[in-house]
């Protein structure tokens, strides 16, 4: 009961917003005449949703897959290289600041690239372009979590004649784990964005970045509006995923169970 | 080799002409000199002084966690070492440094668990020491949804865990405050008591020193020395204590001791209070 509240007290406020802002929206083009080429309405958007229900959804498996699959591998790749370098401190030393620069990078720039790289068929280039933008985040704030030791507990580990191993697996890793999923939130986000994107530049035609593309070639913008709520509801799924994982796994740690 | 193990047996620390030298990038410091200090088995002593005097320094010295520039550190009549490497002591830290992210039994758990004990012989000992702490009711929780005291206790039962024969304690109970502060001072005599445990503990507060301690320890800075010890006759220690005349002249003895003025005997002193009233 009081749950079902603190949902209403906490859920209520942006549903109602939002509903107001769409509303503000239609009202706003309908009532200036505003044309379709400019700014569809949201009825629009919705009609057009609907009627390609089946193509956007094809379309948003497509970019979900690749965003997924460019995830996990960039994932493991970072966890990977975060504890190589936490391990070996002169690769730490070399490689951090090269990937901290990386961070800086619009890397949905090598689509173009490595799109050319592979024949038109291959679903690579994109999943690649995923894997560099998810791997940036996730090795640097797991290799951030990895080097931080406090002094107390540097020192208490040493009273207890603990090798290095001992101090990973009891001190380092369960103290990173919540860098890693800050870290893993953000490469979520970046992995639908670098999904959908690095499409705008050739390659495979068979994900949203195409259709939406497609669709504004074609001046049919309540489509490529609607194709953009498929992209949406996909960046939104997974940022959710993203979060529930980090709850259930540091919510184990926090009962003991790890 | 053998020879100084002979007159350690009697002692839980023996530490003879130490001295140890920081090299900083503003030349050497002279963290401490001519330290000479012995612990007898079950004895409770303070080390006090002002910052800088080196005290945290001696007691990492003792615990093999920084090692002496000259001179030796024996600890039961061994290397301090290898007494670190058989876990004699055990340490516990002016922050508590417990793990977030593990339970109050298993933060407690932590040196048993490294040290290969069994999942059941080291949750039986751990519920034990919660026990001895008073923090029974706590095993499940953690070390967040507890005060500074909790926590503080906490990190004595693990400190206990092994069973040390030797406790060093650095101003274990520096951020608590005035009241917690003098329930955990009654809880630890209580503690070292019923574990026979020898305690070397480094303290800023001369009551707590006197409140704690068989032997008072007085240093001072640049070079951090040993300038005086004074003993504290004083018996078994409870609440009332603290209102004993003879606290507040092993108190002023302190007292006069860190200002650089010889402190006497408290014994002495305490006849001539008696005398005047």
């Amino acid at each position: 009961m009081s749950s079902a509240k603190a949902w209403a007290r906490v859920g209520l406020p942006p549903i109602v917003f939002g509903f107001l802002f769409l509303a503000a929206w239609e009202t706003f083009v309908k009532a200036a005449n505003i044309r379709a080429y400019v700014l569809a309405s949201p009825t629009a958007i919705l009609g057009e949703a609907n009627d390609r229900f089946h193509n956007i959804l094809v379309a948003t498996e497509h970019s979900g897959l690749n965003a997924l699959v460019g995830l996990a591998v960039g994932t493991v790749l970072a966890v990977l290289a975060a504890a190589l370098c936490a391990r070996v401190q002169v690769l730490g030393q070399a490689f951090a600041p090269l990937v901290a620069a990386l961070a800086a990078v619009p890397i949905v720039c090598l689509a173009p690239i490595l799109n050319n790289m592979y024949s038109l068929t291959s679903t690579l280039p994109r999943r690649e372009v995923v894997a560099i933008s998810a791997f940036v985040p996730v090795f640097i704030n797991t290799l951030r979590g990895l080097q931080h030791l406090a002094p107390v507990h540097e020192e208490l580990m040493a009273s207890y004649a603990a090798t290095g191993t001992d101090v990973l697996r009891t001190i380092r890793i369960p103290g990173a784990l919540p860098h890693f999923f800050t870290g893993l939130r953000i490469a979520a986000s970046l992995a639908v964005i670098a999904s959908v994107v690095s499409e705008y530049f050739g390659g495979l035609k068979d994900g949203l970045g195409s259709r939406i593309t497609d669709n504004v070639k074609a001046t049919d913008y309540p489509a490529a509006w609607a194709s953009v709520l498929g992209a949406v509801v996909l960046g939104l799924a997974f940022f959710v995923a993203a979060l529930l994982i980090e709850r259930l796994v540091l919510g184990r740690q926090a009962a003991g169970i790890t | 080799m053998s020879a100084p193990a002979v007159t350690a047996v009697t002692s839980a620390v023996e530490i003879t002409g130490v001295t140890k030298t920081f090299t900083t990038r503003s030349g050497p410091v002279h963290a401490l000199t001519e330290i000479d200090l012995s612990v007898a088995k079950g004895e409770f002593v303070s080390l006090i002084g002002p910052s800088g005097c080196g005290k945290s320094t001696l007691l990492r010295l003792i615990a093999d966690l920084l090692q002496p520039t000259d001179g030796t550190v024996m600890v039961n009549g061994k290397t301090a070492r290898q007494a670190r490497l058989d876990q004699d002591y055990g340490f516990a830290f002016q922050q508590a440094g417990l793990l977030d992210w593990r339970t109050v039994r298993a933060n407690v758990e932590l040196p048993l668990q490294l040290h290969g004990v069994g999942r059941s012989a080291r949750r039986a000992r751990a519920e034990e020491l919660l026990a001895l702490v008073g923090l029974e009711d706590f095993s499940g929780h953690r070390p967040a949804q507890l005060s500074g005291g909790m926590q503080q206790r906490v990190a004595i039962a693990r400190a206990l865990a092994e069973s040390p024969t030797l406790l060093l304690m650095d101003e274990p109970f520096g951020a608590l405050d005035e009241m917690t502060r003098e329930r955990m001072q009654g809880e630890l005599v209580r503690i070292a008591g019923e574990t026979g445990a020898a305690v070397v503990f480094v303290t800023h507060s001369i009551p707590e020193a006197v409140f704690l301690s068989h032997r008072v320890v007085v240093m001072s800075p640049r070079p951090g020395r040993i300038t005086e010890v004074v003993e504290v006759p004083i018996g078994a220690r409870t609440e009332d204590t603290r209102e004993d005349p003879a606290f507040f002249a092993a108190v002023t003895a302190v007292r006069e001791a860190l200002r650089g003025r010889p402190a006497g005997d408290v014994a002495e002193r305490l006849r001539d209070v008696r005398g005047a009233l």
